[in-house]
């Protein structure tokens, strides 16, 4: 299997000498194409970080990233933008539509910025639309459908475009749980039917428990590493459990 | 506590306040300048025939700085309440540490006081040493005598500066406390978050009120231009201007929506790049921007208006100057006065029947000042009044200009005469048959008249012999020198014509001085018509001799005195305006775009680059501020057609084309500035962190 993602060794500091946080510390992991990757870990874990070094919003101290066989910790300038246009998808937690516009127009913006011809557009936004089933709601701007619709539409924006890889930051986090429900479901089939590789960084067990594979990470470090191979949903669900109190403190820590 | 607050927010928020101190201390400046302009008078020399003009400056001065403060108050009030919504979330978290909405209009309230404050010293001292700098260029301008100049510190402008302003600071302080007062603390927390609720028009409306609002605006172009004298009254003035005023405001209501629409039915051109964005971006922006888009776009159309009929009107005067004062002097005096009338004395009606010349040497005026002589008799009869001549156009003429004096004798002048004065002028000379007559006018209104009345080639008649025009309109020529085109007919007719001595209406002569510098020429002009009765003058008051004149240099005097007050009003009117604008459409936009930072924030997300996101802004701001402009432009060139109309006799249309893109390349470049300046701070605030 061809690896779509490789990061080796990445580190990532903030602060000044006397004052140094290690945000990432030493990460090293790969992502095949077709795979659906949860990473979880508490708030400040260094999860989010290390999704904006992925997903080039943030650089890295040290290390390499790799996506699709680029090194895109060397990449500069309007590189960096062409490679996030063209290889990257994202989905965000407060959905970032643009209110402005309807939902057709943000899934379309996403073609037009990468200059798709005109035509092909409509095309091209219905037929991801009929896959998140949310044809029905094009013409509405997103002031007028639910949240969960919102991230749907979000997610067809991302997905538009043919990415290498989507990165999803909190999907869920600002969803009920039935609208989150639907919106995993969705990423299933994103995920099982288009084969789409799908990153999503989260801190919720039920949303984790969609993926393939789980990175756990702690203290900006990987604690831990769970995959479902052939578990049930339910069971895998319990396995995060297991680990997420495990995460949740040693021993020595309570006392 | 609160003080110390305060200076620390003004000092933070200094990149937020720039433009408002910018425009506040623009604006006191500019006011002072205004205010200070009648105590410069002193180096404005002109002569006592032009005091009673800078007497109706003053006056008019003082009524446009009204105008001015009024303006100038709504613009800072407009401002600071752009501030205050920026600073929204401070406030909220100050309400959340406890403080009340008393102590936050308090922090308010000493920040205006200290802007306030300084704004108002920085002003005054720009203003000061600008209305210098202005004194200096004006007096240049118009040929002014620089000898009496001073440095002028007018003590009035500046109380008067700072009462005006402290008014317009106190109106900022109440409108803050009401402000503040409105707030709730959930909405000032979430102010930055909150999603904006999109009021979407509907499209097929906006076509169809776009297309009414269109049909009004042509009506009312109409009504300006082709129909114009329909609409000379007062009232119905007022109508038009209020159509129009309407118009504008329903185009921009839907303007943004047909434009949309017609953008959206082409897809090339929508699903092109950020075209779709920052079409939507507009749409949503002009929403909620109408009025102040026809504010701006009313107030550019009357600076555009303002500036090139004032500048039309001054350009148009001084080349007419030139033209029209070929001689130094002009002697006219009433010619054989009735006998035994008592309204004048037996002295003046004998020299009634003397020429002007030797009038002149019997008092005491010494020929010899005087060269190129040419003295001709003007007649004129009852029996050929303006309404004989016009014929049978008359009735016509009368639904038309219902107020002329019809029963006007006309002025007659043997061809021969004229020759003889136009060869001194320079201008061209004629020949008539016996039957045949000329009409010399310039005056635009009289002239469409006449001509209509020439092009039916029906005859006058004079002392019972009929004459014919000799050409199918009026020539161009005067007797009289005057400041501007005004001559409203003379007749020229063959020397065979029996006028009569005792026909003769006035004497009439023109001469130069016979002199080379300017101050010679001041020495004779001086016992014609100087300061204070010469001997000569007094004399011919003694005997009541009716000598009247108009000379080269008191014309060009008066002259300059209207041109002054016309030019000074307007440029100070324009400038506000011009900088009112400006201003609004400056925070309007620098606001708009950190509110909508998250917007760019988004795009940047899902992977436009700088370039397409600098692009994008770019057009938005330069289409926001293009939209008032072209508007305002398309008004003014028919605007400015009407105030020709209304200042028929001092404004020509030929001189009125250079004025306007004078008029439009100083606006363009004013406006081009704040553009810049608008888009580099957006492109600051919505940069990345």
């Amino acid at each position: 299997m061809e690896n779509v993602l490789e990061v080796k060794n990445v580190e990532k500091y903030y602060g000044n000498k006397s004052n140094l946080t290690k945000a990432i510390d030493n990460i090293s992991f790969t992502c095949q194409k077709g795979e659906f990757i949860g990473i979880m870990g508490a708030s400040g874990s260094g999860k989010t970080t290390l999704l904006n070094c992925i997903s080039t919003i943030d650089r890295v101290t040290a290390g390499t990233i790799v996506i699709n066989g680029k090194d895109i910790t060397k990449l500069k300038g309007n590189n960096i933008n062409k490679f996030r246009r063209e290889e990257l998808g994202f989905i965000f937690q407060d959905f970032n539509l643009l209110d402005t516009l309807t939902a057709f127009e943000n899934i379309a913006l996403a073609l037009t910025i990468q200059k798709v011809k005109p035509h092909e557009i409509e095309e091209r936004v219905k037929e991801v639309a009929k896959k998140l089933e949310i044809t029905d709601i094009l013409n509405k701007y997103p002031y007028q459908i639910s949240g969960g619709q919102k991230q749907r539409v979000a997610s067809a924006r991302a997905i538009i475009t043919n990415p290498e890889l989507i990165l999803a930051d909190e999907p869920t986090g600002s969803l009920d749980s039935k609208s989150a429900r639907q919106l995993l479901e969705s990423f299933e089939t994103l995920n099982q039917k288009l084969n789409a590789t799908i990153l999503m960084v989260t801190h919720d067990s039920f949303t984790a428990s969609y993926a393939n594979r789980i990175l756990f990470i702690k203290d900006g470090k990987i604690f831990n590493e769970l995959v479902k191979g052939n578990d049930t949903r339910k069971q895998f669900f319990e396995k995060i459990i297991e680990v997420q109190t495990l995460l949740g403190g040693e021993l020595g820590d309570v006392i | 506590m609160l003080f110390k607050l305060s200076l620390k927010n003004i000092k933070k928020s200094f990149k937020d306040y720039a433009i408002y101190f910018l425009t506040l201390v623009l604006g006191i400046a500019i006011f002072y300048m205004f205010n200070s302009l009648d105590s410069q008078q002193a180096m404005l020399k002109v002569s006592q025939s032009t005091r009673e003009l800078i007497q109706l400056m003053i006056t008019m001065l003082n009524f446009v700085s009204v105008i001015i403060a009024v303006i100038l108050g709504l613009l800072i009030v407009y401002a600071n309440n752009f501030l205050i919504n920026r600073r929204k979330k401070e406030f909220g978290i100050y309400m959340t540490l406890g403080m009340g909405r008393r102590q936050i209009s308090k922090i308010l309230f000493i920040e205006t006081i200290f802007i306030g404050i300084i704004s108002l010293a920085v002003g005054l001292i720009i203003g000061v040493f600008a209305s210098q700098f202005m004194s200096v260029l004006v007096a240049k301008l118009f040929e002014a005598d620089m000898s009496g100049y001073t440095f002028v510190f007018s003590k009035d402008a500046c109380i008067k500066t700072c009462l005006y302003f402290a008014i317009m600071y106190f109106a900022v302080m109440i409108f803050n406390t009401f402000t503040i007062s409105r707030y709730k603390l959930i909405n000032l927390l979430t102010a930055v978050k909150k999603n904006e609720q999109i009021k979407m028009k509907n499209p097929i409306a906006c076509v169809i009120i776009f297309l009414i609002a269109l049909a009004t605006l042509v009506f009312c172009y109409y009504k300006v231009t082709i129909d114009a004298d329909s609409i000379m009254t007062e009232q119905k003035m007022l109508q038009i201007i209020l159509l129009g005023i309407v118009a504008t405001i329903l185009t921009f209501w839907s303007l943004s929506g047909f434009i949309l629409k017609i953008v959206q039915a082409r897809k090339k051109l929508y699903f092109n790049g950020t075209n779709m964005f920052v079409l939507r971006q507009l749409h949503n922006k002009i929403n909620t921007n109408i009025v102040s888009m026809s504010e701006i776009c009313l107030m550019l159309f009357m600076t555009i208006t303002i500036l090139s009929s004032s500048l039309s009107l001054r350009n148009t005067m001084q080349k007419d100057l030139i033209e029209m004062t070929p001689v130094d002097v002009n002697l006219y005096k009433p010619a054989y006065l009735p006998e035994g009338d008592e309204d004048y004395t037996k002295e003046a009606v004998e020299d009634s029947k003397k020429p002007i010349t030797q009038t002149l040497k019997n008092n005491g005026f010494d020929l010899n000042n005087l060269k190129d002589i040419i003295e001709i008799p003007i007649y004129a009869t009852n029996d050929l009044t303006w309404g004989d001549t016009l014929g049978s156009t008359l009735e016509e003429a009368k639904k038309q200009f219902k107020m002329l004096q019809y029963d006007t004798a006309e002025s007659l002048v043997k061809v021969s005469d004229y020759n003889k004065i136009a060869r001194l002028y320079g201008q061209e000379e004629y020949t008539l048959n016996d039957n045949e007559y000329i009409i010399l006018c310039d005056f635009d209104n009289m002239k469409s008249l006449r001509d209509e009345a020439l092009a039916r080639n029906e005859p006058i008649e004079i002392l019972g012999k009929e004459y014919y025009p000799k050409y199918n309109e009026c020539q161009s020529g005067y007797i009289e020198m005057s400041t501007s085109h005004i001559n409203t007919g003379v007749i020229l007719v063959p020397d065979s014509c029996e006028l009569k001595n005792t026909m003769t209406e006035e004497m009439f002569l023109a001469a130069n001085y016979n002199a080379d510098t300017k101050e010679e020429k001041q020495k004779i002009e001086d016992i014609l018509a100087g300061v204070g009765d010469s001997e000569f003058v007094q004399k011919l008051k003694d005997k009541d001799i009716e000598l009247d004149g108009v000379t080269k240099i008191s014309l060009i005097e008066a002259s300059t005195g209207i041109a002054t007050i016309v030019v000074f009003i307007a440029i100070y009117l324009g400038i506000i305006f011009l900088i009112a604008s400006s201003a609004i459409l400056a925070l309007k936009q620098l606001t708009e775009s950190s509110d909508n930072k998250q917007r760019y924030v988004i795009l940047r997300k899902i992977g436009a680059d700088e370039k397409m996101i600098n692009k994008a802004l770019f057009r938005q701001i330069g289409i926001f501020f293009l939209m008032p402009l072209v508007f305002a432009i398309i008004h003014s060139i028919f605007g400015i057609q009407f105030v020709i109309k209304l200042m028929a006799v001092l404004a020509s249309k030929e001189q009125l084309l250079p004025s306007a893109i004078t008029t439009v390349a100083v606006i363009g470049v004013i406006y081009a500035l704040y553009f810049i300046a608008t888009y580099f701070g957006s492109k600051n605030i919505i940069k990345e962190e």
